[in-house]
């Protein structure tokens, strides 16, 4: 019986030993420590040794017991590792291969540039304030400073609907119109919108652009605080090194009227093709409001001040980007558009 | 405006300083100095020669053999020149010279003859020929006789100045004068300014005597000056004065008229010379047109004058239409003897309209309509005097003949420094203050601590305080203003809801693949209402500048697909994009018309395209849907949201929707019709327009969190044959109804039409999850609940349950 232990433990080593998966080794197992297998059966056969044999087999069988499970157990975790291998090889891809195109579109640039102006004002108290594109003269002339028969009417050749109502030429209408109803109360807007001028469209010029303007009405609103909001924009907008400089100009709705420059982002300063050499880039117009305006909203212009600024994001955006074509912003390719979509934060 | 450098130093001294550094300090004081042109353009070796002898080149016609004595010596040049003669003086650029345009001159053999230099016209040294002189628009240009040989001709002829070209704003017209520009330059380097120094001898006669002058239409011309000059000798102008008005680009035409056009750019002040004698009455009366009267002008254009236009008339017909352009029938000609000078103040709201009727803008109506200086009317008039006496040998009849009704009074503000530096929000010191008006020549009184200023009237924009202000301000520099911020009662900014919803349409659509198109309102009448969600009166231009462009939008749908042919066009066969913008319907009783923001989007090509893992699909109606309903999710319409099948022209009468919000048509979707494709060279597209405003506007219920389940939920599918016609919405319609509180959501998974089954029939597949927040449902319950929902089906759609 000692050797039939013996016999039996070398066997099921060797079987162990001989196993390739998990599959076959499991087969061992049941084979040899199973209900049915022959160590359970020597286990049972036990009953007819004599009683001072019983033990000392019985320690012999759990041994060899021992010893088989031992084998069997490291054999599994060999095999097992094994089997996970050659499962993730079989599952190796090519990392190169194109991902599944995940859904693209993007904003239009000048949305792109108007959002971001927009932003940088509301960060600042600014409201967005918007009005109709088809206007009357009024607002988008008289109430503005400029009278019927105006020289400076000529400055913006306007599509006309009737004698009295147009498309506005600019987004100043949306200032007009604020002022007028917010009564007297202090006012701090951003007016961006469409706006249309008789113009024929070609690589500088288009009868339809942007325009994004900006008014501050209150009690002691004084130039300078212009300048520093203007500073402050120019910065956010392009770069904390920018420089800026204003130029005494004429618009009807303010005195003084000013333009503002901005030192060349490309260049810094030293001349390049963006500045034409000159070092500036110009950005906006902007000014105080002309107290005419203010006393045709209904405010008290010896006790109410107020700036205005505005600016074109066609421009602004040609210029930050490089774009030459004032119509590539109209023509809607694709292979324009989709060049907006990275972020530049 | 130009400004000739040369002309601006017999003003003000300007010696020693760049060309360069004065357009700058003149941009940065507020005239903007658009260009610097330097006009030798680096030419050199161009002297005055003497033509001693001119002969027929024997080989060629058109050639001519000179003997030219250029200084240094006597040389020969071949000229082609159909004017050139003996005895004249010419321009000679010399073998070595560049002139404009790079052209080199060397020796060279013409003909077998040789030729050591080139006679110049003016247009080779780089003058414009619409301001070359008539006589020698088709030739050389001939100098006066006292031009010595081999004397350098570029100062000779003014060619060794700089211009530099202002871009005026309206409000400096002051600046469209050469004496206006020496005020600014001069207030700008802190000097004053030398003005013309005028006498002259008059004759014993008096101008009245010869002239009568009546004027009817006050109001249009408050004031006329006359001054009778006789004895004239009409000839060529001194080289100066030609010299001075090509620089400001004005074409020289003969010593009377250039006189009247120096005094124009002098002074600002429109001159108009007619001959006396052409005038054949001796009188001057200035009216109003009669309608459909007829003027023909120095321009020969006849012109058909209506009865607000101001004309100038010798008491019989018109003679030049007043401010803007004289009549051919009284110009002054080479046999003139007497001259009439007209120096007046035409109101500038009459000019600007008739300038405009008739096309004309002249340099003198260019002024008119800005305002001329009230107070230089008859100095300008003097001045001119005083040239045709020294230049044409005039004999200057004494007086004028006058009518005057115009208020000269200088406009006085009064304003406080204090004033003046709260709104620049900085500290500029009275006297500081008083410097400044001093250099800008600005009468300015301190009374009790108070400026007294009479604004100039040469200076038309000194008006109120603002513009004293700015005075002070673009004076003492804009550089100085500090940099503060508004101090203001602070109020959160922000988007209204309304705005920050539409950012989130954008970010939406855009996430979801589409990108954003901008395109024109301004369409053709005969887009203009297709596709239109609703139709209204049309809003049409009064001008338009092409059919193209005539008239506003109703729907974004037309030039979104002409964006998709485009970029078709170009091998972009996969294209999606939308737009947000307004729509123009009708008139609202203010006169507008309605403007209503809708959304559009059109889609063509492929969506998905993963072709390599087996993944591609082209656009279609259920991508373009899942679009919209994913969309009306973000926005919180999620079950609000419905599809009716509709017939709308243009669009696949089998594949198109009213979208309804609540019930209510808010907008369409489908496949564009296949004509309609055809005729814009696309293939399957799919558009959606929806009225964005009432979208944006609709109330939305407030977000409120609902548990997350505890208990577990059950779900049954159901397989069903129905009739073709059976939409999957009166299904699901049908479904939900029956199946009671406890049914949480409907889900079609399989439809199938074929083989298999029935004709006129598809088999359609919904998977029902039952649901209660409370507690984990019994069986018996979901049975029950799922019972009724069969029935319901093959009772109100006839449908046969499968398998
Ligand atoms: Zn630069």
């Amino acid at each position: 019986m000692e050797q039939q232990l013996q016999q039996l433990k070398e066997e099921a080593l060797k079987k162990i030993q001989d196993a390739s998966d998990v599959k076959e080794l499991n087969d061992v197992r049941v084979a040899y420590l199973g209900k049915k297998g022959p160590i359970t059966d020597l286990l049972k056969g036990m009953g007819k040794l004599p009683a001072e044999e019983r033990p000392k087999m019985g320690a012999l069988v759990n041994v060899v017991r021992e010893t088989v499970t031992e084998a069997l157990e490291s054999r599994m975790t060999l095999l097992e590792e094994a089997a996970i291998q050659a499962q993730l090889e079989n599952e190796s891809i090519d990392v190169t291969l194109p991902g599944r195109p995940a859904p693209a579109g993007n904003h239009h640039p000048l949305t792109r540039v108007v959002e971001e102006i927009e932003d940088f004002f509301i960060s600042m108290g600014y409201e967005i304030a918007e009005g109709p594109e088809v206007e009357k003269d009024y607002y988008n002339f008289e109430a503005l400073n400029l009278p019927k028969g105006h020289p400076a009417r000529d400055m913006q050749d306007s599509f006309y609907i009737s004698e009295d109502i147009l498309l506005r030429t600019h987004t100043s209408p949306v200032q007009a119109r604020t002022m007028e109803a917010k009564k007297g109360e202090a006012i701090k807007i951003i007016c961006p919108g469409k706006v249309y001028r008789r113009d024929n469209d070609d690589a500088t010029h288009s009868h339809q652009f942007t325009q994004i303007e900006g008014l501050v009405v209150g009690e002691n609103i004084r130039m300078s605080d212009l300048k520093g909001t203007l500073d402050l924009f120019a910065k956010k907008m392009f770069g904390a090194d920018r420089e800026i400089r204003l130029r005494p100009s004429f618009f009807p709705f303010t005195e003084p009227s000013v333009e503002m420059d901005i030192s060349c982002f490309k260049c810094g300063g030293a001349g390049c093709n963006v500045c034409k050499k000159t070092g500036w880039i110009e950005i906006l117009g902007a000014g105080m409001v002309h107290p005419n305006v203010l006393k045709m909203a209904g405010y008290d212009p010896s006790v109410v001040t107020g700036f205005a600024f505005g600016m074109g994001p066609e421009r602004i955006a040609m210029l930050k980007y490089g774009v030459e074509d004032i119509r590539h912003f109209y023509t809607n390719d694709i292979r324009f558009i989709s060049q907006f979509n990275r972020t530049e934060a | 405006m130009l400004v000739s450098t040369k002309w601006l130093s017999k003003y003000v001294n300007i010696n020693g300083i760049a060309p360069a550094d004065l357009a700058e300090r003149i941009t940065r004081a507020g005239i903007e100095v658009d260009s610097i042109i330097n006009r030798s353009q680096g030419m050199t070796n161009v002297v005055v020669g003497h033509v001693k002898e001119c002969v027929k080149h024997p080989e060629a016609d058109k050639l001519n053999i000179c003997q030219v004595d250029v200084g240094e010596e006597t040389t020969q040049i071949i000229c082609g020149a159909p004017n050139v003669a003996q005895g004249q003086k010419v321009i000679v650029a010399r073998p070595g010279a560049v002139l404009p345009g790079g052209v080199k001159i060397k020796k060279a053999k013409l003909r077998g003859e040789e030729s050591n230099g080139m006679i110049c016209s003016l247009q080779e040294l780089g003058i414009e020929g619409k301001l070359v002189p008539k006589a020698y628009a088709e030739g050389i240009y001939v100098l006066p006789k006292d031009a010595l040989p081999g004397e350098d001709a570029l100062p000779l002829l003014g060619l060794d100045d700089t211009v530099l070209e202002f871009d005026l704003t309206p409000n400096r017209s002051d600046a469209l004068s050469m004496l206006g520009v020496a005020y600014e330059v001069g207030a700008i380097l802190s000097q004053g300014i030398a003005l013309p120094d005028i006498n002259y001898d008059q004759a014993s006669e008096k101008a009245e005597d010869l002239l009568k002058l009546r004027v009817e239409a006050t109001h249009d011309n408050p004031m006329y000056v006359a001054k009778v000059v006789k004895n004239v000798t009409i000839s060529e102008s001194p080289l100066w004065l030609q010299n001075y008005l090509m620089a400001a680009g004005v074409r020289p035409h003969n010593n009377v008229v250039d006189i009247t056009n120096f005094v124009l750019m002098e002074y600002g002040q429109p001159l108009h010379a007619f001959d006396y004698d052409r005038l054949e009455t001796g009188e001057i009366v200035v009216r109003h047109a009669e309608e459909g009267e007829k003027i023909v002008t120095l321009d020969d254009a006849e012109r058909t004058l209506r009865s607000h236009n101001l004309v100038i008339t010798n008491g019989k017909e018109p003679v030049a239409l007043a401010g803007v352009m004289g009549g051919a029938n009284s110009e002054v000609h080479d046999g003139t003897t007497t001259v009439v000078i007209e120096s007046a103040y035409f109101a500038p709201a009459s000019v600007r309209q008739t300038s405009k009727e008739v096309g004309l803008r002249s340099d003198a109506s260019a002024r008119f309509e800005k305002g001329v200086d009230p107070n230089r009317v008859q100095e300008a008039a003097e001045r001119a005097a005083q040239l045709i006496a020294e230049l044409a040998g005039g004999a200057v009849l004494a007086g004028s003949v006058v009518f005057d009704e115009l208020e000269k009074t200088p406009e006085r503000i009064v304003i406080s420094p204090d004033y003046i530096n709260s709104r620049l929000g900085m500290k500029i010191s009275m006297d500081e203050m008083m410097t400044i008006l001093k250099r800008l020549q600005i009468p300015t009184d301190a009374v009790n601590g108070q400026l007294v200023i009479d604004a100039p009237t040469r200076r038309q924009d000194l008006k109120i305080k603002e513009d004293i202000i700015e005075e002070i301000a673009r004076m003492h520099g804009y550089d100085e203003i500090p940099k503060t911020l508004p101090v203001t009662e602070s109020v959160p900014g922000g988007l209204t809801p309304y705005q920050a919803k539409r950012r989130v349409v954008r970010d939406f659509l855009e996430g979801a693949g589409l990108y954003q198109a901008i395109t024109y309102s301004l369409t053709s009448k005969e887009q203009s209402q297709a596709f239109a969600l609703e139709t209204a009166e049309t809003t049409d231009l009064l001008m338009p500048m092409s059919e193209e462009r005539s008239t506003l939008r109703q729907s974004l749908i037309p030039h979104l697909l002409e964006a998709l042919t485009y970029n078709v066009a170009r091998r972009m066969d996969s294209v999606a994009l939308y737009e947000t913008g307004s729509v123009f319907l009708g008139m609202e009783e203010d006169g507008l018309p309605k403007e209503v923001e809708h959304l559009a989007v059109a889609m063509t090509g492929q969506w998905v395209d993963h072709a390599w893992q087996g993944e591609s699909k082209n656009v279609d109606f259920f991508v373009l849907k899942g679009i919209v309903e994913g969309l009306m999710n973000r926005l919180g319409f999620s079950d609000r949201l419905t599809f009716e099948k509709a017939a709308i022209a243009g669009m696949h009468p089998g594949r198109t929707a009213d979208i309804l919000l609540d019930g209510n048509r808010v907008g369409l979707i489908g496949q564009l019709h296949p004509s309609e494709m055809k005729k814009r060279d696309l293939k399957e597209t799919y558009v959606m327009e929806i009225n964005l405003a009432d979208v944006l506007k609709a109330e939305t219920a407030e977000l409120i969190y609902k548990p997350v389940p505890r208990f577990p939920s059950m779900t049954r599918d159901i397989a069903l044959v129905v009739s073709k016609e059976t939409t999957a919405g009166k299904l699901e319609h049908i479904i939900r109804d029956a199946g009671g509180k406890l049914l949480k959501d409907v889900k079609l998974f399989d439809l199938y039409e074929g083989k298999n089954v029935e004709e006129g029939k598809k088999s359609i597949a919904f998977s029902l999850t039952y649901f209660d927040p409370e507690r984990t449902l019994t069986d018996e319950e979901v049975v029950k609940a799922h019972d009724k929902v069969l029935t319901a089906l093959t009772t109100q759609a006839d449908a046969q349950l499968r398998g």
